[in-house]
């Protein structure tokens, strides 16, 4: 059926929108091959985000961890400091083709409403972010750089205050302006064709990794690691190896509080089948089908849904998924800044702290690519606050 | 027949349109919603929306999505609105149709709401963000009791006009502007336009929802569709007499009157 993933994805929104789907489809078939829009796209990527990013041989990790060979693929060092960019990028150059004068996009950590709010600036379109509450309160450094580049960033008050709400007030404001605006969701999540189109300007990360591993190595990976939230980061390092069988795939999910306590934002570990922004997917949610407000550390993860084709992937065991507590991120968070000199973001922080349970377990002939995503910076003040340290 | 086609039925033959008031179920409680929808009935409804309160509504402004909060707050959930539908069957054979979020339905199983609608007395099902391409299960419905009523908006081409009429049964849920539910000093310009483009496609009634409030707006959708809905409006006068029941009940019941009036 079109636009899913095994029984997952769909287009569960209200019939306003169907049009703009169909036009935003209809846009993408056409550019996705076209040699002008890539030459474009590319030279933005190289000139503007600064790709190819490094695949990076973390030797201190490695041998601090013991076990097998880690890879960072460096997605951190992206201009804005985050892999979302490369989709705000794509998008917007879409939305331009499509005639589209506004721009408005959901964030959570704000890391994507960065991304958007740059892509804005360059393309000289009036943007929005939605932006709950709570996530401004916790990234107030993020609001302000949107501010700078000329955004403006609307408070969601409503449900959670968190990046659910945002994506529900985005959603409502492109059903009422849908026909000059443009909706850059930032991740693969939401109503078809979405997850494909965020997916497909992601996978550079995955298409970069694949060619650099084989030049530096000679040889595929044994395991690739992300963290999910919606799951961008980790489907465009993960999909280019699909048909790679040898490759495991790991997804690392945010267990919050832990899994026992509710509050977490595992939506595939602990979740259950229901639909949530548009799209038939892994979610919280109650008996009754109230979606069920996420909770982690990391503003990026605390989202209680998934991207269908992670769903997809889990229910076919093409990758599996683990979740991390908010303490084991912490603990991730310190060991790449001491080990590596990197500070990464809480939300990669997740996955590095995956790797100390993984690497061991594996031998010193195996590699283990891990999508550095972002960089830490964002959460410093946070950080601090939370180890009690007065800055 | 289905209690909604009899009724558009009945009203054809007078040439007169439907007035379709929307409250969300246990808004303030399911107690109050019982005695507001006798209220409804006995101030001129011909049939009533009622809204399955819904953690995450998309399509709904402010005023819904509070009302949704309140209900929920106040513990209401489908089991709750299915013995509200059989307690009010007792008293009042007004066609009922719930509204709500696909989440909502699908985590309860379809089959199970299916059922216990029927059972219930429930009329019809009105899904605002399942269209007829993702609802196949809804399509096998058309030989059952309960009327399944799809939404057209604006923006759907001729094609979709056309899937959605061959989907749809007992009416077509027309929504006016491109935007969510809630009050609007104006009605959309293209209204009229986009619904004689339905009209050529479709020999359904026609029910024009989502930012109608005053009299002057119903009374002019009326004249080109078989049913006006209201709901932001209405559920303004419940939250405003969220402490006082009677006071609640008249004041909706006397807006309820002057709407049905105004499109008469």
């Amino acid at each position: 059926m079109k636009g899913y993933y095994g029984e997952f994805g769909g287009r569960y929104v209200p019939e306003t929108l169907i049009a703009a789907l169909d036009e935003l489809e209809a846009a993408y078939r056409k550019y996705k091959d076209d040699p002008d829009f890539n030459k474009e796209l590319d030279s933005y990527l190289s000139d503007y985000v600064g790709r190819e990013t490094p695949l990076y041989y973390a030797e201190r990790l490695t041998k601090e961890l013991g076990g097998a060979k880690i890879y960072l693929k460096r997605e951190d060092l992206n201009h804005t400091g985050a892999h979302k960019v490369n989709n705000t990028i794509g998008q917007i150059l879409l939305a331009k083709r499509m005639g589209k004068e506004r721009i408005i996009a959901e964030t959570g950590a704000g890391q994507h409403g960065v991304a958007t709010a740059t892509a804005a600036a360059i393309f000289d379109l009036d943007c929005e972010i939605y932006m709950g509450l709570e996530d401004i309160e916790r990234q107030s450094l993020n609001v302000f750089r949107m501010r700078l580049l000329g955004a403006e960033v609307v408070p969601v008050t409503s449900g959670s205050q968190t990046l659910k709400d945002a994506t529900n007030e985005a959603i409502r404001d492109w059903v009422t302006n849908v026909e000059h605006t443009h909706y850059i969701i930032g991740s693969v999540v939401g109503p078809h064709p979405y997850p494909e189109i965020v997916r497909d300007f992601q996978a550079v990360i995955g298409e970069e990794a694949r060619e650099q591993i084989l030049e530096l190595e000679g040889k595929l990976p044994d395991y690739l690691v992300a963290c999910v939230g919606g799951g961008s980061n980790a489907i465009g390092l993960f999909h280019p190896f699909f048909a790679d069988d040898e490759v495991n795939f790991v997804g690392v999910e945010a267990a919050g509080r832990g899994l026992e306590t509710g509050e977490h934002a595992a939506s595939l570990t602990a979740g259950s089948t229901g639909v949530l922004h548009g799209a038939m997917s892994y979610i919280l949610q109650d008996d009754y089908g109230q979606i069920i407000p996420a909770h982690s550390i990391s503003a990026g993860l605390d989202y209680p849904g998934v991207g269908p084709e992670h769903s997809y992937y889990q229910d076919s065991q093409r990758a599996e998924y683990v979740a991390v507590t908010d303490e084991e991120a912490l603990e991730g968070f310190q060991l790449l800044s001491e080990v590596e000199g990197i500070i990464p973001a809480l939300e990669s922080a997740h996955a590095v702290a995956y790797l100390r349970e993984l690497a061991p377990q594996l031998d010193s002939e195996q590699i283990i690519i891990f999508n550095l995503s972002g960089r830490g910076d964002k959460d410093v003040q946070a950080i601090a606050k939370e180890l009690e340290v007065e800055l | 027949m289905n209690r909604i086609e009899k009724k558009f039925g009945e009203l054809a033959l007078e040439d007169e349109t439907a007035f379709i008031p929307y409250i969300t179920a246990g808004d303030p409680s399911l107690e109050a919603t019982e005695a507001l929808v006798e209220q409804l009935a006995e101030s001129g409804a011909d049939m009533i929306e009622l809204g399955v309160p819904y953690s995450d509504p998309l399509a709904d402004g402010p005023t819904i999505q509070q009302a949704s909060q309140r209900a929920l707050q106040a513990g209401t959930d489908l089991d709750g609105i299915f013995n509200l539908v059989a307690r009010l069957r007792e008293k009042t054979e007004i066609p009922l149709i719930l509204m709500g979020y696909y989440n909502s339905f699908y985590k309860y199983g379809f089959e199970k709401i299916v059922a216990k609608a029927e059972e219930v007395g429930v009329d019809g099902l009105i899904i605002p963000d399942l269209p007829p391409e993702e609802s196949e299960k809804l399509e096998e419905l058309k030989e059952g009791k309960l009327a399944t009523i799809f939404l057209l908006a604006s923006t759907s081409d001729i094609e979709r006009i056309k899937l959605v009429n061959q989907a749809s049964r007992g009416f077509i849920y027309c929504v006016s502007l491109t935007g969510v539910t809630g009050a609007r000093s104006e009605l959309a310009p293209n209204l009229t336009e986009f619904l004689t483009r339905v009209r050529n496609y479709s020999e359904l009634p026609l029910a024009v929802g989502f930012g109608i409030s005053t009299s002057e707006q119903a009374a002019q959708v009326a004249k080109h569709a078989e049913g006006v809905v209201v709901g932001s409006a209405i559920i303004d006068r419940i939250k405003d007499n969220l402490d006082n029941r009677e006071a609640m009940l008249a004041e909706v019941g006397k807006l309820v009157k002057e709407l049905k009036d105004a499109i008469r």
